[in-house]
C-alpha cells in the first residue's frame, strides 16, 4: 500500500516535526554537551515556554512566536539565576554530576507543582488563525501548525550554530567545554561564560514552548514525555554538536512519521528508542559526536 | 488547603443555621454520616476528580441544609489517590480502619476503581463507582453500581450507540477506519468496537493504536484517507482528540462519519480552542444542555457548579462528570433514608430495586451493576461558528441523535456537509 | 556493625515483622508500610548499582514492572503460588539486568543512564501491545481467597515484604563487607585505574546489574497479588525512577544504612502527606526535600550524621 504520495507527505511530516524536536532539544545540547550540566529539568521550562504563551495568548491575543521572542530575555535571566545556583551548590565543589542530577529532578518537581498550583490541571491550548489550516506544495500538505514550529527550530539552530562558531562568547563557550583551564589563561571567565550559555539554553525553551502549545494541548506534567525523546536527540546528535542536532531531531521525526503512516502508529515512540538503544551500543558518541 | 478550610466553616454556620431554623439541635449532635473516597487530586485524571469533588460537596451541602440523612449531618473524607491505583488500597483501609467512615463510593476512572474492588468485596461494602469500564465484568459483585451510564454490557453498548447513528444513514456507509490511543480506556472501547462492526457487517479497512506520546497525527490522519473510509471512529483521550481533530483538518479527511469515542470534547478547554473545527463531528457524550434533557434539578447544580468551578481552574462547564458525581452519591443519599438504614446489605438492596430520581434523569440498575439500558449519547457539533464559550451553555450546539428517546435534532450527514 | 550483630538484627526484624504481621492490626497499617518496605527494597537494589559503582539507573520502573508482569503471567497461566513468583520475578528481571550490564562496555556516565531510559520506554510499549497479559487495558486478577498463615493475604503480601526487605539489605550489607565491595568502590572512583590494577570490572559490573535487577523484581513480583490490578502505566511509573533514586540519596549513597534511611524517611512522609495534604503540595514537598538536601547536605543524612559526630567529642 506505499503510494509514493503517501511516502512523501510522510516524510515531510516527518521533516516538520523533526525541526521541532530540535527546538526542544537544543538546550539540552548545550547544557549537556557543552557545559557537562545534566538539566533534566528542560522540559519542564520548555512547558512554563508553553504556559507564557497561553496567558499572553488567552490575555492580549498574542501570536504564540511573538510570545516565545518575548520571553527569551526572561528565560535568560532564570538560567543564569539557576546556574548560579548550581555553580555555589555543586561545581564550584567539584561534586559529582549525580548531585546536580537529583538537584535538577527537584527543579522539574517544583516548577511543575507552581504550575499545577497556577493554573490547574486543565488542558491549555492557544489561537492562532493559521492553526488548522495547511499549505499544498504540489502532492504534499503541510500543517500550518507544524510548518511554523519546523522553521522556527531551523532559524534557532542556525541562530545558535552562528553565535558559537562566529562571536567571542560562543567560542568561549565552545572552549569551555574542552579545556576551562586553558580559558582561563586567555583571560576569560570560565564562570561567565557558562552563565551564558545556560541561559541561553533555557532561553530556547521560551520559544520551543511556544512551538510546543501551538502543536498541541498542553498541561504541566507534560514535561515527563519529553524528557526521553530530548535526550534521545540530543545524545544522538553528538551532545553539544548543534547541526548534529538538528540532523538526529530530522531523522528520529522521520522515523516516527515512517512507522505512524506505513506499519501502525502503535510502534512510533518504541522505534525511535530502539534507534537510540541501537547508536548507543554501536556508536555511543552519537551521529556527530567529537 | 485555604478552600477546603473556609469551605467547613460555611459549613459550620449553615449547619448553625439549620439547626436553629428546624430547632434539631440534638441531632447536630450526633456524629456525622461519613462518606469515603479517593479521588484524583493530582496526576493524570485529576482534572476530572477535582470537579467532582465539587460536585459531591455541593451534595453535601444540599443534603445538610435540609437536616441531613436520618437526621444526621453528612461528611465527605476524601484523599488524593495521585491517579496511580498503587495508592488507592491504602486510602481505602485508612477510609474503612481509621476513619471509620459508614460508606464508600469509588474515585473517578477504570484504573482507579479496579484496586479498590477486593477490599470493598472482602467487606461486603455497597459501593456506588464512579466512571469505570467494565469494572465489574469478572466480579459479579452484586454491591457495585456504576453510575455511567454505558449500559449492561459495557464495551458493547458504548460504541454500539455510534454504529446505531451510522446504519439510519442514507447513503450506506460500507468501510470504516478504527483508531485509538494505547492506553486502557481506548483498547476497551476498540474491542467493542470490533464487535459490533463484525456484527454490522462493515468492512474493517484500517485499525492501530497509536502512542499515547504521540506530538504529530497527520502521518496517522493522511494513512487512513489514503484508505477512503466511510466512518472514521476515533477512541482518544484529549490530547490526542484535539491532535486527531486538527490533523483531520488539515489533511482533508472526509469520511461520511467522523468521531464516536473521543474523551475531551465533552470540556470547555477543547471545545473553545477548536471551535468551528467540531462542525459535524458524531461524539458520545452523557449529557448535553439540550431540551430533551432538562431534568429537575440539573441547571441550579450546574449554576453553582460553575461558580465554584471558575475559582479552582476546572472545567468551567461541568457537562460532563460532575452531575454523574453529584448523582452517584445522590442514589446513596436516597437509598440511606429509603431504608431508614446504615446496613450495607439493606442499601444496596435498595439501590438495585429501586429507580432513582436524580439530576442526571432516571436512573435503574440491572444485574451487574451497571445502568439496566443504556444511555450513552451520540450527539452532532452544530453550528458552531467562534470559539465563544457562551454558545456551550446553550442548547443546538451539540444537537443529541441518539438515542431516540431523547433526540433533539437531525444529523447533518454526511460529515463533509456540515463543514460548508 | 559487627556479622554478628547484623545477623541477630536482621533476624529480630524478620520476627518482629513475622509477629507484627499477626497481630491483625488496622489493615491500613499494613498497606502503608508494605509501600515503605517495598521502596526500602528498591532503594537499596538501586544504591547497590548507583551507589557503590556509580552507574546511575534511570530504569527502575523496568525492573519492578518485569517482577509484577513475571508474576501476572504466573498467575494468569499456572496460578502458581507466591513463592514462585517471586523466584520468577527475580530470575527474569535479574536477566535483564545482565544484559545491562553488557550495555557497561560501552556506555559510560550519563550515557548509560539514558539508555536505561529508553529501556523503559521500549519495554513499556511492548507489555502495552501484549495482549495476553491484558495489554494497555490491563489486567485484574483474583488473590486466593484464603492466605498462607495469615488471616488476610494483606497480612500476608506484609511478612514477605518484610522478608524481602531484609534479605536486599542484607545482600547490601554482604557485599560491602567484601572484597566485592572493593572492587565495586574502585570502580565508582576510577574505572580505567581500577582495570589496570586487576580488578575484574566487566564481571563485577554484570554482578553489580544482576543483583540489582533481581532485587528490583523481587519488589514488583508481589504487587500484583497487593494490589489486584496490573496495567502498564502504574508500573512502569517514572516516580519509582524517581523515588529509588531520591531516597539514597537523600540517606547516603556509601553505606547500606544509606537507601534503608532514606526509604523509610520519604516513603513515609509521602504515605503521611496522601492522608493529610491530598494535594499538589504532597509533590512540592518531595522536589523541596530533594533540592535541600543535595545542596545543603550532599552526603546524605549519613554523612550528616558522621560529620557532627566527628564535630561533637571537642
Amino acid at each position: 500500500m506505499v503510494s509514493l504520495d503517501l511516502l512523501l507527505n510522510a516524510l515531510a511530516a516527518g521533516l516538520l516535526l523533526g525541526g521541532f524536536y530540535a527546538a526542544v532539544s537544543l538546550g539540552i545540547s548545550m547544557a549537556f554537551g557543552l557545559l557537562d550540566i545534566v538539566n533534566i529539568a528542560h522540559p519542564v521550562f520548555v512547558i512554563l515556554g508553553s504556559y507564557a504563551a497561553y496567558i499572553m495568548n488567552a490575555r492580549f491575543g498574542f501570536d504564540p512566536i511573538l510570545t516565545g521572542v518575548l520571553f527569551t530575555p526572561v528565560f535568560y535571566v532564570l538560567g543564569v539565576v539557576l546556574y548560579r545556583i548550581y555553580y555555589a551548590s555543586f561545581e564550584r565543589k567539584g561534586a559529582e554530576s549525580l548531585r546536580g542530577l537529583v538537584f535538577f529532578f527537584g527543579v522539574l518537581f517544583i516548577v511543575e507543582v507552581s504550575l499545577l498550583l497556577a493554573f490547574g490541571v486543565d488542558y491549555r491550548m492557544v489561537e492562532a488563525r493559521y492553526i488548522g489550516e495547511s499549505i499544498h506544495i504540489g502532492p504534499v500538505g503541510l500543517a500550518y501548525r507544524l510548518l511554523v514550529p519546523f522553521v522556527v527550530g531551523v532559524m534557532l539552530t542556525g541562530a545558535l550554530y552562528w553565535f558559537l562558531a562566529r562571536t567571542f562568547y560562543g567560542r568561549a563557550v565552545q572552549a569551555v567545554a574542552q579545556d576551562a583551564f586553558a580559558l582561563r589563561l586567555m583571560g576569560a571567565n570560565p564562570f561567565k561564560v557558562k552563565s551564558i550559555a545556560f541561559g541561553l539554553a533555557i532561553a530556547t525553551a521560551a520559544l520551543a514552548g511556544a512551538l510546543l502549545i501551538m502543536i498541541g494541548p498542553v498541561e504541566p506534567a507534560l514535561n515527563r514525555e519529553y524528557i526521553g525523546r530530548v535526550f534521545a536527540v540530543a545524545v544522538l546528535g553528538g551532545m553539544g554538536s548543534i547541526s548534529g542536532t538538528l540532523v538526529a531531531a530530522l531523522l528520529l521525526g522521520v522515523a516516527e512519521s515512517l512507522t505512524a503512516t506505513f506499519s501502525g502508529p502503535s510502534w512510533s515512540v518504541a522505534v525511535s528508542f530502539a534507534v537510540l538503544l541501537l547508536a548507543l551500543a554501536v556508536r555511543p558518541a552519537g551521529l556527530f559526536g567529537r | 488547603m485555604m478552600w477546603t478550610w473556609t469551605r467547613s466553616r460555611t459549613c459550620a454556620v449553615l449547619a448553625v443555621i439549620a439547626a436553629l431554623v428546624f430547632g434539631a439541635w440534638p441531632a447536630s449532635a450526633q456524629e456525622p454520616i461519613k462518606i469515603g473516597f479517593g479521588m484524583a487530586l493530582t496526576g493524570g485524571l485529576a482534572a476530572g476528580g477535582k470537579s467532582c469533588v465539587i460536585a459531591m460537596q455541593l451534595w453535601a451541602d444540599d443534603v445538610n441544609k435540609k437536616g441531613g440523612l436520618l437526621g444526621r449531618k453528612v461528611q465527605l473524607v476524601y484523599y488524593d489517590d495521585q491517579t496511580k491505583g498503587a495508592t488507592v488500597p491504602g486510602i481505602y483501609s485508612k477510609l474503612l480502619d481509621v476513619d471509620k467512615v459508614h460508606f464508600v463510593v469509588s474515585g473517578y476512572g477504570t484504573n482507579l476503581i479496579a484496586p479498590a474492588m477486593p477490599i470493598v468485596m472482602e467487606r461486603k461494602l455497597v459501593f456506588p463507582a464512579l466512571f469505570g469500564l467494565a469494572n465489574n465484568e469478572k466480579h459479579n459483585y452484586p454491591g457495585y453500581f456504576q453510575i455511567m451510564p454505558a449500559g449492561p454490557r459495557p464495551a458493547l453498548d458504548w460504541t454500539n450507540t455510534f454504529l446505531e447513528v451510522a446504519i439510519r444513514q442514507t447513503p450506506k456507509a460500507q468501510t470504516i477506519a478504527i483508531v485509538g490511543a494505547d492506553a486502557e480506556y481506548p483498547h476497551n472501547a476498540i474491542a467493542g468496537m470490533r464487535e459490533n462492526v463484525k456484527k454490522a457487517g462493515l468492512k474493517v479497512v484500517y485499525d492501530s493504536f497509536y502512542p499515547p506520546t504521540t506530538v504529530d497525527f497527520t502521518p496517522i490522519a493522511r494513512a487512513i484517507k489514503a484508505l477512503n473510509p466511510d466512518i472514521v471512529f476515533v477512541a482518544s483521550y484529549p490530547p490526542d482528540t484535539a491532535g486527531m481533530v486538527l490533523a483531520a483538518h488539515e489533511v482533508g479527511l472526509r469520511p461520511k462519519l467522523f468521531g464516536g469515542g473521543m474523551v475531551g470534547l465533552q470540556f470547555a478547554a477543547l471545545l473553545t480552542k477548536l471551535g468551528p473545527k467540531l462542525n459535524g463531528i458524531v461524539n458520545y457524550d452523557f449529557w448535553v444542555p439540550e431540551p430533551t434533557l432538562k431534568f429537575p434539578g440539573i441547571d441550579e447544580f450546574l449554576k453553582r457548579y460553575q461558580a465554584q468551578a471558575a475559582k479552582e481552574g476546572v472545567d468551567p462547564l461541568g457537562h460532563y462528570l460532575p452531575p454523574w458525581a453529584y448523582s452517584y452519591v445522590q442514589v446513596l443519599g436516597q437509598a440511606i433514608e429509603g431504608t431508614k438504614s446504615l446496613d450495607q446489605q439493606k442499601v444496596a438492596e435498595y439501590i438495585r430495586s429501586k429507580e432513582h430520581d436524580t439530576i442526571v434523569g432516571k436512573v435503574k440498575f440491572g444485574g451487574n451493576g451497571e445502568w439496566a439500558q443504556s444511555r450513552v449519547l451520540q450527539v452532532q457539533f452544530q453550528g458552531i461558528d467562534s470559539g465563544d464559550i457562551a454558545q456551550f451553555h446553550k442548547p443546538g450546539k451539540r444537537v443529541v441523535l441518539w438515542p431516540e428517546k431523547f433526540k433533539s435534532g437531525n444529523i447533518i450527514y454526511p460529515y463533509e456537509k456540515a463543514l460548508k | 556493625m559487627s556479622g554478628r550483630a547484623f545477623a541477630v538484627a536482621a533476624v529480630v526484624v524478620i520476627a518482629g515483622g513475622l509477629l507484627v504481621a499477626g497481630l491483625g492490626l488496622n489493615q491500613y497499617y499494613y498497606f502503608a508500610a508494605y509501600v515503605v518496605l517495598q521502596y526500602v527494597v528498591l532503594a537499596t537494589a538501586w544504591n547497590i548499582l548507583g551507589g557503590y559503582t556509580g552507574y546511575v539507573n534511570f530504569g527502575t520502573p523496568a525492573f519492578f514492572a518485569l517482577g509484577a508482569y513475571t508474576a501476572v503471567v504466573l498467575i494468569k497461566w499456572l496460578k502458581a503460588p507466591l513463592l514462585a513468583q517471586l523466584v520468577a520475578g527475580a530470575v527474569v528481571a535479574g536477566l535483564l539486568g545482565l544484559a545491562i550490564g553488557y550495555l557497561t562496555l560501552r556506555l559510560r556516565g550519563v550515557f548509560f543512564s539514558i539508555a536505561t531510559l529508553a529501556l523503559t520506554v521500549v519495554l513499556q510499549t511492548m507489555f502495552v501491545n501484549w495482549e495476553y497479559t491484558g495489554g494497555a487495558r490491563g489486567i485484574s486478577l483474583a488473590r486466593p481467597a484464603t492466605a498462607p498463615f495469615y488471616g488476610s493475604y494483606v497480612q500476608f503480601v506484609f511478612a514477605v515484604m518484610v522478608i524481602l526487605a531484609v534479605l536486599a539489605v542484607a545482600t547490601a550489607w554482604c557485599i560491602e563487607r567484601s572484597w566485592i565491595g572493593r572492587g565495586f568502590a574502585a570502580i565508582r572512583d576510577n574505572e580505567e585505574a581500577a582495570e589496570c590494577m586487576g580488578v575484574p570490572t566487566l564481571r563485577l559490573k554484570l554482578l553489580a546489574t544482576t543483583v540489582s535487577g533481581m532485587l528490583m523484581g523481587l519488589a514488583g513480583a508481589p504487587f500484583p497479588f497487593y494490589i489486584t490490578f496490573v496495567e502498564p502505566a502504574s508500573v512502569f511509573d517514572l516516580n519509582y525512577a524517581v523515588n529509588s533514586l531520591a531516597m539514597p540519596m537523600i540517606g547516603g549513597t556509601t553505606t547500606w544504612v544509606g537507601p534503608v534511611i532514606g526509604a523509610v524517611l520519604l516513603g513515609s512522609a509521602q504515605q503521611i502527606a496522601t492522608v493529610t495534604i491530598s494535594s499538589e503540595l504532597n509533590l512540592l514537598l518531595v522536589g523541596v526535600i530533594l533540592v535541600a538536601f543535595v545542596i545543603l547536605a550532599p552526603e546524605g543524612i549519613v554523612g550528616l550524621v558522621r560529620r557532627l559526630s566527628r564535630r561533637d567529642p571537642a
